[in-house]
Formats: structure tokens, sequence, C-alpha cells
């Protein structure tokens, strides 16, 4: 087994804000050697080229910010971060100055402190927004600074009319740019991380406004949904369509069977909204608040992760049988996960001649709309058009995933509503529960085991890892736990950008029941290697695209794993805010501990999965009942705007 | 004839021959010596900025002449390109030799297109006589210089948000530090400089840096090319030496009696005539070259809406400071005008100002309110009669 990264291809954000970036303190990029510099008369050391933010925080003394975000380049826009630097006749953006000699830095003089007052009333007096009518109330950091800062009038006036209008074209995401404080986060967001590009300053001066291409409403231009924007958004200015009037209102209807399917990210986050630190998974609690909001059936997403693993697995091998044995030179390779919905459209957009590639089988959340509505209702003998399918989900993209046009397999729409986890926290608050304090409680049958392969999809690299622990084990017919110890693929998991794995087969081993149909032997996969990859958030992926455009190692891989977000799932655009990588790292432990924890670890082990093979997709994984239900097809949208 | 004098004087391209058969350490130390400082309005010291770049590392260096003039009132650059344009490109080649910098740019303002084809023809000339290309004048250096057009922002006339814009994105400022001396164009070691310090640098190369020193005062050698307009009977170009005051040079330009003189263009400082003694120099009141006299008869408070409406429209809006604390200004001398602006408010904006000029990312937002203070504060009796009170 090996493992390698691969080089920088560029990127498509502008020079000056790529060079701009300055190294963290401690980190590997840091100029080399050390700088003493003195905040507050206290002595702090650090790398050359630290920024004053920095090492004011490693001396504890917190500089307060509006434009700066951990995940960010710097833009030095807001200037609520400025600070007295010894010998400067103007103070210094402490979040964009580099420290490279011995400085004296003054944090909170009369000075600095009536400067930072100054910025925050002129923030105010543009801003157009009444707190207790807005969804960050209370999550809000142009409302904390004026806080912190005392604001107990408007210095130089309040708008009393809004100037733009709101605009709720995207599925996905709302923009209102009446509350917007032009910090940029969103199209550093938009631009450095996730390289899409769909938003942009236009306008000079009090004039500037955040917009689109030519000013079309957000559903109308090449956006991904991913919602990263939102998520690193400091006010309401952007958020996400929220669908929670609609459930209650299916939940208020005796005549609807409201069934909710709960994802793993969000359910590792979701504590955040109710003051836990990041990490502590809230699973079963969950379960206890759900049924007291009034839903009727709580599932567990990770089983139709067990089943995207058994038909995406599947549709690899028939790829790979196809390709090697049968010589087919049409058939697409490398396979690319399609679960992602954010990463998915990116592909149509951006890449839409590799389309094929794509893995035709659903996502989770979608292959579950449609087996609640068929499936389900059959054996329930409930009439799928009183079922309402709400899905708990990290993401924003998931709200038009569910909305295309194609996903009505079911002969409904397969999936209602897509909630993000910050919307059913607030469900959880209206209905008057603190969730951490709610007693636990399972899941419901028939769709109540879950195993850890499930869970691990939250996190980047766990969709390869639970296809590699099931693939392995019908290939070779030995456990994985014989090649990896307790089944973890270590290789594929971590926050690095792009990862690359090779892992030779060199034994095989009788072709397990549900494929016989499909393949006669493993023989001829004996002695190959199998190449894959990892990548996350869209930047990273281009960095593979281009690579595999150019005919890159990349292209000789033969499974790619994509997620449209940082960190995967958990780093989703509809999961708590703030993110950081320190909270996205946290939330990732809490799901690797929870996976450690399941008895079955394997999508192909877990027995309802097993059963919906037995009693209802009854021609096996991509046969042709579970085409008909559990794959789907893409559009090539293209890159052009009209 | 050119009214610039001592420009007009020079003889052709001795100043390259001479920069040609010195070192690059030589070259900068004449420069340093003359003390000559940016002529473009924040005068920070050429030598010691082209020493900066010279001693940067980096495979490419860059060169870039600041053309984009767009100070209210200053038209200087304009003269010195249309009748000096050879001083110009002599100067930037010096530099290129100085710093090792193979590519010059002229980074042109939009509204002075039409000097465009008489400085390619120049450019061409000079490629001609072996001045610029490969090998100059035999010598070994390397250099040629391009002309890029400005899109008509003021803010471009910025170093940061020029090199932004000869990059292709938004003309925006950057942070600073870096600065362009280490990380500039294309992330490359690049020289800034204004037209004339460039023309004045071919100058001190072909006569000497002592020749230099002796005019002017001993912080702000040599001499200043000024651009005069308003209240006045000879508006025009003038060449006067650093130091001169307010007062003689409005008697040069039949100025006399003026009610006040901004002095560095709208982001400049307004002299009431009870300073007329104070001198134009760096160390007193600093200066781009833009002289604009207000004869008695003029409403200080129209000249501030004038100035700020400029700001207002021509902040990048990247900073807070400056995107929002212009408009605050403009729409207090609104208030100020039909009586309607307290004195207290007349203070928290006379505050807010000052937050501007310490807390704005970029020149541009920590000068725009120097008119404002300025008039508040020499002008206060005008003033304070039309604010409002409260009883
Ligand atoms: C808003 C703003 C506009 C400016 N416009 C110009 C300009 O038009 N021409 C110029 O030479 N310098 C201009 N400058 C100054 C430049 O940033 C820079 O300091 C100058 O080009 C350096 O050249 P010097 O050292 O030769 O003066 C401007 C500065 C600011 C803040
Ligand atoms: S964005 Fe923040 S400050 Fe503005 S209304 Fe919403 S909570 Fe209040
Ligand atoms: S949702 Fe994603 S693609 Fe769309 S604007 Fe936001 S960051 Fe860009
Ligand atoms: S929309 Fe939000 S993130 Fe974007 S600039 Fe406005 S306040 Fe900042
Ligand atoms: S001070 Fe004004 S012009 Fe300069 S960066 Fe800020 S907003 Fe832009
Ligand atoms: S946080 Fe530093 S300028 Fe905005």
């Amino acid at each position: 087994m090996s493992h390698t990264t691969i080089l920088d291809t560029g990127s498509r954000a502008p020079k000056s804000q790529q060079s701009l970036s300055v190294p963290r303190s401690g980190s590997d990029e840091a100029i080399g050697g050390t700088v003493t510099a003195s905040i507050n008369g206290q002595d702090v050391k650090v790398p050359l080229g630290t920024t004053i933010l920095a090492a004011a925080q490693k001396v504890g003394i917190r500089i307060p910010t509006l434009c700066h975000h951990p995940d960010l380049c710097v833009a030095g826009v807001c200037r609520v971060c400025v600070v007295e630097v010894e010998g400067q006749r103007t103070l210094q953006a402490a979040c964009a100055f580099p420290i490279t000699s011995p400085i004296k830095v003054l944090t909170h003089t009369q000075k600095v402190r009536q400067t930072r007052r100054h910025v925050i009333d002129l923030l105010l007096s543009e801003h157009y927004g009444e707190c207790y009518a807005c969804g960050r109330n209370n999550n809000c950091e142009l409302q904390s600074l004026a806080k912190e800062y005392g604001v107990d009038f408007f210095r130089f006036g309040h708008p009393d009319k809004p100037k733009f209008e709101i605009d709720r074209s995207s599925y996905s995401v709302i923009r209102d740019n009446d509350k917007c404080v032009l910090c940029r986060r969103c199209v550093r967001t938009c631009i450095d991380l996730q390289e899409v590009g769909t938003i942009e300053v236009a306008g000079r001066s009090d004039k500037s406004y955040i917009t689109t291409f030519k000013d079309k409403p957000l559903g109308e231009v090449v956006c991904i949904n991913c919602g990263q924007c939102i998520n690193r958004c400091p006010t309401g200015a952007l958020r996400a369509n929220d669908p929670t009037d609609e459930v209650w209102a299916a939940i208020d209807d005796p005549r609807k069977h409201v069934v909710i399917q709960t994802a793993p990210s969000p359910r590792a986050a979701i504590g955040e909204c109710f003051g836990l630190p990041p990490g502590e998974p809230l699973t079963f609690e969950l379960n206890t608040a759900l049924r007291l909001c009034g839903f009727d059936r709580i599932f567990d997403t990770n089983f139709t992760a067990d089943l995207t693993i058994i038909e995406e697995g599947t549709e690899l091998i028939l790829r790979l049988y196809k390709a090697l044995v049968a010589k087919d030179p049409d058939i697409a390779l490398p396979q690319f996960t399609s679960c992602s919905p954010g990463w998915v459209k990116y592909l149509e957009h951006f890449y839409a001649q590799y389309i094929p590639n794509l893995s035709s089988a659903k996502s989770p959340q979608q292959m579950f709309g449609a087996v609640i509505k068929t499936y389900y209702a059959e054996k329930h003998g409930i009439d799928p058009k009183d079922i309402v399918t709400v899905a708990l989900m990290p993401c924003s993209a998931k709200k038009f995933e569910c909305n295309r046009s194609e996903m009505d397999d079911s002969g409904f729409k397969d999936v209602d509503y897509g909630l993000t986890t910050r919307e059913l926290a607030k469900m959880i608050s209206e209905a008057g529960l603190e969730l951490p304090k709610l007693p636990k409680s399972d899941f419901d049958a028939p769709f109540g085991t879950a195993t850890g392969s499930g869970v691990i999809f939250g996190a980047t690299g766990g969709v390869m890892e639970a296809a590699l622990r099931t693939v392995i084990e019908l290939v070779t017919g030995a456990k994985v736990e014989n090649l990896f110890e307790k089944a973890n693929i270590i290789p594929v998991r971590g926050f690095e950008g792009v990862k690359y794995v090779e892992l030779p087969i060199t034994q095989v081993g009788p072709v397990p029941d549900i494929l016989k149909h499909l393949v006669p032997d493993w023989e001829w996969l004996k002695g190959a290697t199998l190449k894959v990859a990892v990548a996350h958030g869209t930047a990273n992926a281009r960095k593979v695209m281009e690579d595999i455009k150019a005919g890159g190692k990349f292209s000789q891989c033969h499974f790619i794993e994509f997620m449209g977000c940082p960190g995967g799932c958990i780093g989703g655009g509809g999961q708590p805010i703030p993110t950081s990588p320190e909270i996205r790292s946290a939330r990732a432990k809490a799901i690797y501990a929870e996976d450690a924890g399941y008895e079955v670890r394997k999508s192909h082990e877990n027995p309802d999965v097993v059963t919906i093979y037995k009693e209802f997709l009854t021609d096996g994984p991509c046969g042709h009942k579970s085409h008909k239900l559990l794959h789907t097809r893409y559009v090539a949208r293209g890159k052009y705007i009209e | 004839m050119s009214p610039l004098p001592t420009f007009s004087s020079m003889a052709p391209e001795a100043g390259l021959d001479r920069a040609l058969a010195l070192s690059r350490p030589d070259i900068i130390e004449e420069v340093k010596q003359s003390g000559l400082k940016g002529r473009g309005g924040a005068g920070f010291p050429t030598g010691m900025k082209w020493n900066f770049a010279a001693a940067a590392q980096a495979d490419e260096k860059f060169i870039i002449c600041n053309a984009d003039e767009g100070e209210p009132g200053t038209f200087k650059d304009r003269v010195i390109l249309q009748d000096h344009a050879d001083l110009v490109f002599e100067g930037m080649t010096i530099a290129g030799k100085a710093v090792n910098a193979q590519e010059g740019i002229v980074f042109l303002r939009g509204e002075y297109t039409y000097l465009r084809p008489q400085l390619e023809a120049a450019l061409a000339k000079r490629r001609k006589k072996g001045l610029l290309g490969k090998d100059i004048l035999g010598s070994g250096l390397d250099f040629d210089i391009r002309i890029f057009m400005g899109a008509g922002a003021y803010i471009c006339g910025e170093e940061t948000a020029l090199i932004e814009a000869l990059e292709g994105f938004r003309g925006e400022p950057r942070n600073r530090p870096p600065f362009p001396v280490n990380t500039g164009f294309l992330g490359r070691p690049s020289v800034v400089n204004n037209v004339e310090t460039l023309a004045c640098a071919a100058c001190i190369m072909q006569r000497g840096a002592a020749w230099w020193k002796a005019m002017g005062t001993e912080k702000s050698t040599g001499f200043k090319v000024f651009s005069i307009s308003g209240d006045c009977g000879k508006p025009g170009v003038y060449e006067f030496p650093m130091g001169i005051t307010v007062a003689q040079l409005l008697q040069e330009v039949a100025g006399v009696g003026a009610k006040a003189v901004q002095v560095g263009g709208a982001s400049g400082l307004c002299i009431p005539a009870s300073q007329f003694s104070r001198a134009i120099a760096f160390e007193d009141i600093p200066t781009g070259g833009s002289i604009i006299v207000f004869g008695q008869h003029r409403d200080m408070l129209d000249v501030l809406h004038n100035f700020l409406e400029f700001f207002v429209d021509e902040s990048c809006g990247q900073c807070t400071p400056c995107r929002l604390g212009n408009g605050k200004l403009l729409e207090g001398v609104e208030l100020l005008k039909e009586g309607k602006c307290s004195m207290a408010y007349l203070q928290e904006l006379c505050a807010l100002g000052d937050t501007m000029q310490i807390a704005s990312k970029c020149g541009l937002g920590q000068s725009s309110p120097s008119a404002f203070l300025s008039v508040v504060k020499n002008f206060r009796e005008e003033l304070m009669g039309r604010t409002y009170s409260q009883v």
C-alpha cells in the first residue's frame, strides 16, 4: 500500500489574495525563524510572519474580528481588528499584519476602542434588519460586536427601509443584502475555498454590494448550493432556504405520516446548537426529541448509506469487469461517487463531459426517500401519497437535490423536505426541548440497524473507507480486519485536500451470492492494484479533475470519492455556525468514535440491507428494480450563463 | 515651449549614459544622496525605495511608472509626458538598471489615451536608437517598456490597487506589508514611481546629487512641478523650488488676496490666508503638486461638498471607514449647509474623520477627511454660524 499526495495545480483565486494568505502561527509555511513581539506588555515568541491576531491569541488576548475567518485568506477590510503598533502613524489590522520584527502592540487603547466603535457604528448605519426578526439572532458576529462595544444608540443613523430585494430564487441559499456588512467572507469562500466563483463584489464605494453574474438571481447562475458561504457569513445576509414551517404543517396534519431520516454528520454537530462543545454526538437523544416533536417514524440514513455502498460498489465491480475482461472501451473509469449533491452539480457545470464517470447510484438521502415511498409504504400498508419524507442533513445542497425533477422514481417526490442541522435545532427548541438532557432512544424498524460504515460517510474519506471494507471482503473473501487493524483504513482518513491510495489485490475468494449473477469469478482481479483517491471541497476536486483531463495519475484511478464541502459532510453548508478546521476535526473524531462503537461495521453485513434485497430488490444490486428506484441520471449544465 | 525650464535644459540621455557606466549601488547611492522624495504625494525617499527593490531576491522585477494622475487639480504629469516623455523613459531605464529589472510598465490614466500614440512612437524611436531592448547601448543592460491603459478609477493611482489592476483584477489596495518593493506585480519586487519622480531621477543622474540638493530645503530637496488652478490670474503648470511659501506662490500665479489655498488636491490640506507664510515642503505642507486657489467669494462648504462627493464616488468600497465614512462627512456638510447640523454632531464627525485617517486601509480613506478636518479647524468662525443649536 502506498499513500501520496499531488502537487497544487493552481488556484482560480486572484493572485493577490493567494499571496496575501499569512501563514498561521506554528504552521509549516511560516517563513522560518522566530520573533518576539510585545502585546500589551506581554512578550510572545512566534514564527516570523505570524499575524498580530494569531500572536495575541497565543497569549490569550482576544482581538475582535469580522472579515477574518480561519478558513480563508486575509482580507483586512472590515477594520474592526485594528490595533496600535508602536512607531506606526496609522492603526494596523491585526488580522493582516505579519510580525517580522520585534514590534510593540497595544490592543485596547482609547484610540483603538473609539475606532472600533466608529467602525461598528458605521456598519450599523447601513444595516437594515432587526435582530429579533433574523435567523442569526444570538449567533451573529455583528450583533456580538455591537454588544461588546456597548452600542446603545445609532451614532450615524440607521436605515428604516430596505435597499435590496431578498433573493429567494435558489432552493438552497437565500441572500439578503440589507444585512450584508461586505466582509467578503462569502466571496473568498466561493472563489478560494470552493473555486466556484458564483458571487463577487460589484460597484464601488457605498454602492458596492455582493452579487452574481449580471445580477441574476442565485437560482439561475452557476452555484453548487454547497452553502459554504452561509457557514462563513458573519450575519444574517446569507441563510438557507428554511422549510420548517412546511414540516411543522405536515406534522400537525393528522392525515400525514411524517418520516424523518437523520444523517450522521448533523447528529455529531447538533449539540453545538445547544451549547455543547463540538464533537459530542447526540444521535439517540435526537431520536427522543424527534418523537416528541411529533415525527411518526425515525430512520437512520446509514441504512441507505449501506445500500449506496452495495449499489455503488457493485456498479464499480461491473465497470471494472466490463473494462478489464470484456475490454469495452466505452466504460468510463475512474468511477466518481455521487452522494454529494454539491459535487454533482459542480461536475455538471464544470466537467459535464465526465458525467458518465459519476456513479448512477443516488445519494443515501434520495435512496431513502424512494425506499420509504415504495418498500416501506407497501410493507406497512400506508398510501405513499400520505407519506411525507423529511431528511435531516448537514447540507444545503440536499435541498436542491430533493427538488431535482428526476427525483420522483417512487411515483412521488421521493424526499419532500431537506432540513439542515440548524433548522432542526430550531424546531427542537421551539418544541421546548433541551436536546442534550433528553434520554436516549432507538431508531425505528425496519431501517433501524446501522453499520459503522454508514456513519463514517460523514467525514471525507468515509465513503471510500466504507466501500473498501465491503469490496475487499466481497472480492478477497477475507476479513478486512486481517488487512487493516480493527478495519480502520487509516490512509483514506484525514483532512489532507487530496489523498491517493494504491491497494494491491493479492488474493481472491469465491464470488458471494448476491453478485453471482453478475460476475463468474474474481480471477481477473488477482494481482491487480486498486487505485483510489479522495478529495473534499470543490477546489480540491478541481485539482483532481484537471489532472484527469491532462491524463495524469488520477486518470488511472478506479474509484474516486468527491465531497463538495471541505471536510466532507461534517463541514456541510447546513451545519452549525461557526465552522473552523478545529471544529470540523472534532466532529470527525466523534464520527470515527461512533463507527468504532458499532457491532456491525460493514455495509454488506447490515441485516436490514440483506433483508431488503431478499424481500424487495429481488433482482439484486444494480438489478432492474434497484435501477429504477435507487439510480439516477444527470444533467449537463455547462458553465456559461445566458 | 515647455513651461518646465529645468527639464527642458537637460541634455538627451546624458543621465542614462552616466548610469550605464556606474555600478548598481553607485546609482542608488547618488539618488539617495540627492534626497529625492517621491513626487506622487507620499514623499517616500526614492533612493531607499530603489534600494529595497534592488535587495529583494527574485528572478524578475518591474519598474512601474504611475501615470494615473487622478488627484483633483493635478495635471502636471500630463504636461511632463507630453513634453518630456523621453526623460521619464530615461528615468525608468536608469531605475531598471539600478534594481535589475527587465521590464518597465507605464500605467497611463484612461483619460490620457490620446497621449498613447505619441508615447508609443517615442518608445519605438528609443528601441530603434538602442535605448530600449536588448543590450542597451552595448552596456549589456536589457530593459523594455510597455504601456498599460488605466480605466478611469482614481483609486488605481494607489500603487497596490494599480498593481491589482495590472494583474487584471478589481483595482483595490492590498494589505501592506508586504510592500510592492518585495511583493509587487505578479508577486515580484516592483518599484512604483510617479512620472515626475522618474524624470527627476534622470536629471539627478545627469547633473549629480549636489546640484539637486542645492535647490529646495534640507528635508525637501530639489524643485517640484505644480499644477495650479482656481481663482488666480495665471493658472497652469509651474516649476518651483521646494519650500516655497504659499504667499510667494500666490504672487507668482497672480492669486494674491485668496481666501484659502488647497494644497495637495482633494486629499490635501486647506490652508487659510492666516497661514500663507507656511512652506510647501514635506516637513510643512506636503503635496503631490496640486494647488487650488479659492477666492474670497468661495463658500468653504461648497468646496468640501465637491471634494467629498469625489471621495464618495472614488472610494473602492473595500474597507468600512472609507466606504461609509465619506458619505457621513458629506451628509454632515449638507446638514451644515441647511443649518441642521448641531455642534455636537459636527464634533462626532470630526472624531469620525480622525478614525478614517488612522483606520482606513489605504491612503485614500486616510486622507479623504483631511480637507473636512482642516476646514472645520481653520474656518471655525465661518462654520459655527451655520451649526444648529437646540436650546
Ligand atoms: C488614492 C491614491 C491615489 C494616488 N494616485 C496617484 C497618482 O495618480 N499618481 C501617482 O504618482 N501616485 C499616486 N498615488 C501615490 C502612489 O500610491 C505611490 O505612492 C506613488 O506612485 C509612489 O511614487 P513616488 O514615490 O514616486 O511618489 C496615489 C495614492 C493614493 C492613496
Ligand atoms: S444580521 Fe445580526 S445584527 Fe443584523 S439583524 Fe440579524 S442578528 Fe441582528
Ligand atoms: S452555495 Fe457554494 S457555490 Fe453557491 S454561492 Fe455559496 S459558496 Fe458559492
Ligand atoms: S453576504 Fe455575508 S459573508 Fe458575504 S460579504 Fe455580506 S456579510 Fe460578508
Ligand atoms: S481607504 Fe477607501 S479606497 Fe482605500 S481601501 Fe479603504 S475603501 Fe478602498
Ligand atoms: S478582521 Fe481584520 S480587518 Fe477585518
